[in-house]
């Protein structure tokens, strides 16, 4: 047992939330660093390096509470100690850096010039720590909120774009929307159980039997519509396709990959650690929505040309394998969704920042036909977005698959066989578009000598592709840690009987 | 250390190690490499034949190494009567697909050599391992050189045919995944003991036969895909015409065995129940009939000689499933043994036909004709294989047909007399697609200078040609190293010991409950 934290006092709580104490600190630090130098591209590059730097120095904090297995001592209020919390921030931080290293280079191809790009970046991501972090559905909204508005500013950061604007707009209008539906559900809640505090939720709910009182199960359908609004479930996805081909591409891999994952952690903390005991209910919801979602997010990404487009469709097939995971409701469906989720981070990056270098000026245009026979010119580039493209596809030997027999294991052992059918016919369909980008890179020729020219990945993008691309397969061959860290960080999630009874 | 000890790891390690080797060597280098280590791979592998006990039914050589081991996934490896053949088939033919494709390979071969590496270490898996988790993943990981291979040095038509075969198969093995898993959890629950072990798995069955029928169906399609059975077959006429040479070559002679292989150590002895069940036995048998006869008569009015043996495959494929459903002693080694020559000769004929189209540049039937007097040697080649893959007594082709026909007759009569003849078919298609090519006359003045084989060439058509005739006329060595298996498979899939030896073959009335 690692030391404790007292979080009944305001002393425990700050030490507490350090993690984000910290990044938060550093942002705001570096909003007046960047008051004092935003005018050159050397100084948006240098607020960039400072804000991977932030994102590096809170992950050293986060796994130092990690390593030291940080409890808290006695009731656990307002924001988590578990591994959950660590592991998800250990995400979230990840596809924070990432995205920022790709956009180093990437802004400056694209002529964005707005440095506090960067800082949007970081406080969106004290909101992802805060959403993965807290018991309660109040800062779990907070942090929503924090997260999102960067969000819709970051996916109009580019001012010259039609695309981002309407991306932007429409993201914020529906965004908006979600989280109206969002806190109606958590007033609902309180209104059934009396407390916003997840534990003391789940001792409410068992103690009074209120496993079929109206007004949770009503609050827990509109938390639900809220939720699936943000990780763009089926039928609330439609904003997905046109704000992620909008947004600026290391913003988009951001959104499928940390955004999503931050929804997807605070939905599964809320479900089991709050709303454990009416689960009946619940996992009927997402099962359906599981189902519907990886069936038909697989299916329109099947005839879409622009591969921009298709990975944002696929994206949201994606967010039905996850869904798959938490329908289980169990612990071993949480941390299925723990190891899925990271996969998922590194592959979805990984495609964007090939996409992005493939794009040049304009990767919204990049067709599939236009990576045709860029094995020829660019080898590695094409192996490194065949291995992506086979990981998302699922297949033996990547991180994909070890994932997804993760989430089918999940499904069989929660008796849900019939969703894990439903999630490799989706996963045969995927491979109607994935395939065809492998094909056309390695075997059909390019259209002209110069096809290709232009394509290169620049920089610390080499670096992050080839990294991310090494860690695919050396999870999918080697995941032995990786897995097992997934399942201790879910051991603690369900408050323990012991807990609910005290109460 | 002993050799039984390493020579299974060190057979999947091989090719891998090549294969990276390969990659970082110059690529005129590259067939050289494949060539030598292939062969090194396959006098690793030779010891097996001696090394193995043919007395014992047990698996043998037998690893097993933790992987993913708080999951219940050990890298288990081992090799009975069943799986022995299958891997020095393997090995035995993935030097001569190198050897096969030394001139007909002109563009990246560094990355076609290593993928044939590859390929050995994926097809070699899934024959070796003994953790269902592994298997699978063997399974899989194997699609992938293969959809290269067919997909960046094919034919004309490779696209369509690479992504059909990927699919086809990506389809089946997903469900079976699904199985996979179920049967874990089951066993895992009703044991304690979490764990993708085959023998763990195979003796603990028992639990998940409420689902049964499901979970037999998912195998089944699975491996009814990769055989490929009548409904399922669309894929391999297109996959075998445009892959290249040696890709054809893989397919028939390997690929396709890992279905029927799967039926012999999964779903059958898994589900017998079901799979010996009435209407899987009659559905079955009378799709075994219908590739055999379809097969056949597809075959004959193709005018292309590649896609001719293409769909004999089916009709030998027909074969082997009649023969693994009949389960008899003989009915099974006879299955096996079809399993063998089958990649033999089958094998040589796609090289065979390979050569023709080096030659020609076409490979219609109809562009050929009197090429006995051109390439007298080639001729005698072409016609002892196609003699062979007919049936003739002699070669392999009668062994095992004959062995098949022979268990196979007690179990259902009619369905035999009907398979027999499916042999005749086979003398047909071939007989007159063998006088087309090199008999008749010789009216083409293309034909009239054809080089005769060359020395590769003759390297990779003589061992076939030898196992051909080995087979034929001796296959006492073979079938020694099978029976104790198969006599073990059958008694534990009858749940009996057989009854069913030669003499007592006529006891079994026909239509009798099992």
């Amino acid at each position: 047992m690692g030391p404790q934290i007292d979080l009944s006092g305001p002393g425990g709580l700050v030490l507490a939330v350090l993690p984000e104490l910290v990044l938060a600190g550093w942002s705001i630090v570096l909003l007046l660093v960047v008051a004092w130098r935003h005018k050159t591209e050397g100084d948006q590059r240098f607020i960039g390096q400072l804000a991977v730097a932030g994102l590096v120095v809170t992950l050293g904090v986060v796994l130092g509470f990690w390593v030291r297995d940080v409890s808290p001592a006695g009731h656990e209020a307002w924001i988590a100690l578990d591994r959950f919390r660590y592991l998800t921030d250990t995400i979230f931080l990840l596809g924070a850096a990432l995205a920022a290293l790709l956009s180093l280079g990437y802004l400056g191809r694209e002529r964005v010039h707005v440095p506090e790009f960067y800082l949007l970046l970081l406080f969106a991501t004290v909101g992802m720590m805060f959403m993965g972090g807290s018991t309660n559905l109040v800062l779990i909204f907070l942090g929503l909120e924090l997260m999102s508005v960067c969000i819709y500013v970051l996916a109009g950061i580019d001012r010259r774009s039609v695309f981002a604007a309407e991306a932007s707009l429409k993201y914020f209008l529906l965004g908006a929307f979600a989280s109206g539906f969002l806190l109606y559900g958590i007033a609902l809640i309180y209104g059934a159980t009396g407390t916003t505090d997840l534990t003391l939720i789940y001792a409410r709910i068992t103690a009074l039997g209120l496993e079929s009182n109206t007004m949770l199960l009503v609050g827990t359908g509109l938390l639900l519509v809220g939720f699936a609004f943000k990780v763009a479930a089926v039928p609330f996805h439609m904003w997905t396709p046109d704000v992620y081909d909008g947004a600026p591409t290391p913003i988009t891999a951001f959104m499928a990959a940390a955004v999503k994952a931050a929804a997807f952690a605070a939905l599964i903390r809320v479900l089991l650690q709050g709303l454990g005991p009416a689960d009946v209910v619940w996992t009927e919801i997402v099962w359906w929505l599981a189902a519907i979602t990886m069936v038909v997010g697989n299916l329109i990404a099947l005839v879409q040309r622009h591969v921009k487009r298709m990975l944002a469709y696929s994206s949201i097939g994606h967010a039905g394998y996850l869904l798959a995971a938490v329908a289980a409701g169990t612990e071993f469906g949480a941390a299925a969704f723990l190891f899925y989720v990271l996969a998922y981070t590194l592959m979805t990056v990984g495609a964007f920042a090939v996409l992005a270098a493939i794009g040049r000026r304009g990767e919204r245009e990049v067709r599939v036909d236009d990576l045709n026979g860029l094995a020829k010119h660019r080898p590695w580039m094409a192996a490194a977005m065949t291995i992506f493209m086979l990981s998302l596809l699922g297949f033996p030997g990547t991180a994909g698959f070890i994932g997804k027999w993760f989430i089918l294991s999940a499904a069989i052992q929660a008796g849900q066989g019939s969703l894990a059918i439903i999630l490799v016919a989706s996963t045969v369909i995927s491979a109607g578009f994935y395939l065809p980008i492998i094909m056309a890179m390695y075997m059909k020729p390019p259209a002209s000598e110069a096809a290709h020219e232009g394509a290169a990945l620049v920089g610390a993008s080499r670096w992050i592709v080839a990294a991310l691309a090494v860690c695919l397969l050396l999870f999918g061959v080697w995941p032995n840690r990786v897995l097992d860290a997934a399942r201790q960080g879910t051991e603690d999630l369900k408050p323990s009987v012991m807990m609910t009874v005290a109460r | 250390m002993n050799y039984s000890d390493w020579v299974l790891e060190a057979l999947l390690i091989l090719p891998l190690v090549a294969a990276a080797a390969l990659l970082l060597r110059p690529e005129r280098e590259a067939k050289y490499l494949a060539l030598v280590a292939t062969l090194a791979e396959f006098l690793v592998s030779v010891p097996l034949w001696w090394a193995y006990d043919a007395s014992s039914a047990a698996m043998q050589f037998a690893v097993a190494r933790p992987w993913i081991a708080n999951w219940g996934i050990w890298l288990r490896l081992g090799v009975d009567g069943i799986s022995l053949f299958m891997v020095l088939l393997t090995t035995f033919t993935m030097p001569l697909a190198v050897l096969g494709s030394w001139n007909y390979i002109k563009e990246r071969q560094r990355a076609y050599y290593a993928l044939l590496l590859v390929l050995t270490t994926g097809m070699l898996g899934v024959f070796l391992a003994l953790d269902l988790f592994v298997f699978y993943v063997f399974w899989e990981v194997m699609l992938i050189p293969m959809y290269f291979l067919i997909g960046v040095w094919g034919g004309p038509r490779r696209l369509y045919a690479a992504i059909k075969f990927f699919v086809f198969t990506f389809v089946g093995s997903l469900l079976m995944l699904v199985a996979i898993l179920w049967i874990f959890y089951h066993v895992g629950q009703a044991t304690g003991t979490y764990s993708f072990a085959y023998d763990h798995i195979l003796a603990n069955i028992g639990v998940t036969q409420p689902w049964a029928f499901w979970l037999f169906g998912a195998f089944f399609l699975a491996f009814a895909i990769k055989v490929p059975m009548f409904p399922f077959h669309t894929w391999l006429p297109d996959a075998h015409v445009e892959a290249p040479t040696a890709g054809s070559v893989i397919l028939a002679g390997i690929l396709l065995k890992m279905g029927t292989y799967g039926f012999l150590r999964f779903a059958l002895p898994f589900y017998p129940d079901v799979a010996f069940s009435p209407m899987v036995v009659n559905v079955v048998v009378l799709l075994a009939l219908i590739g055999i006869i379809y097969g056949g008569l597809v075959a004959m009015v193709q005018p292309d000689f590649k896609k001719l043996v293409a769909y004999s495959s089916v009709a030998h494929l027909g074969f082997v499933m009649l023969g693994i459903w009949a389960l008899t002693l003989q009915s099974v080694e006879g299955a096996i043994i079809i399993m063998i020559s089958h990649g033999i000769s089958t094998g040589a004929l796609f090289f065979l036909a390979g050569m023709l189209y080096e030659r020609r540049h076409t490979r219609e039937i109809a562009a050929f004709g009197g090429l006995a007097k051109v390439v007298p040697v080639l001729a005698t080649v072409l016609t002892v294989v196609a003699l062979s893959s007919i049936g003739l007594p002699g070669t392999n082709g009668f062994v095992g047909e004959f062995l098949v026909l022979l268990g196979s007759f007690g179990e259902y009569p009619w369905a035999t007399v009907v398979a027999a003849t499916g042999v005749i078919v086979a003398a047909m298609y071939l007989l007159r697609a063998l006088q087309r090519i090199i008999y008749n006359k010789l009216d083409k003045p293309e034909n009239e200078g054809l080089p005769d084989l060359s020395r590769r060439e003759l390297a990779v058509l003589i061992p076939l040609v030898v196992c051909i005739l080995w087979i034929g006329l001796y296959p006492r060595p073979f079938l020694k190293r099978i029976e104790a298996s198969s006599r073990a498979l059958v008694e534990q899939v009858r749940g009996e010991p057989p009854a069913i030896e030669v003499q007592h073959a006529e006891v079994a009335a026909p239509g009798v409950e099992r």
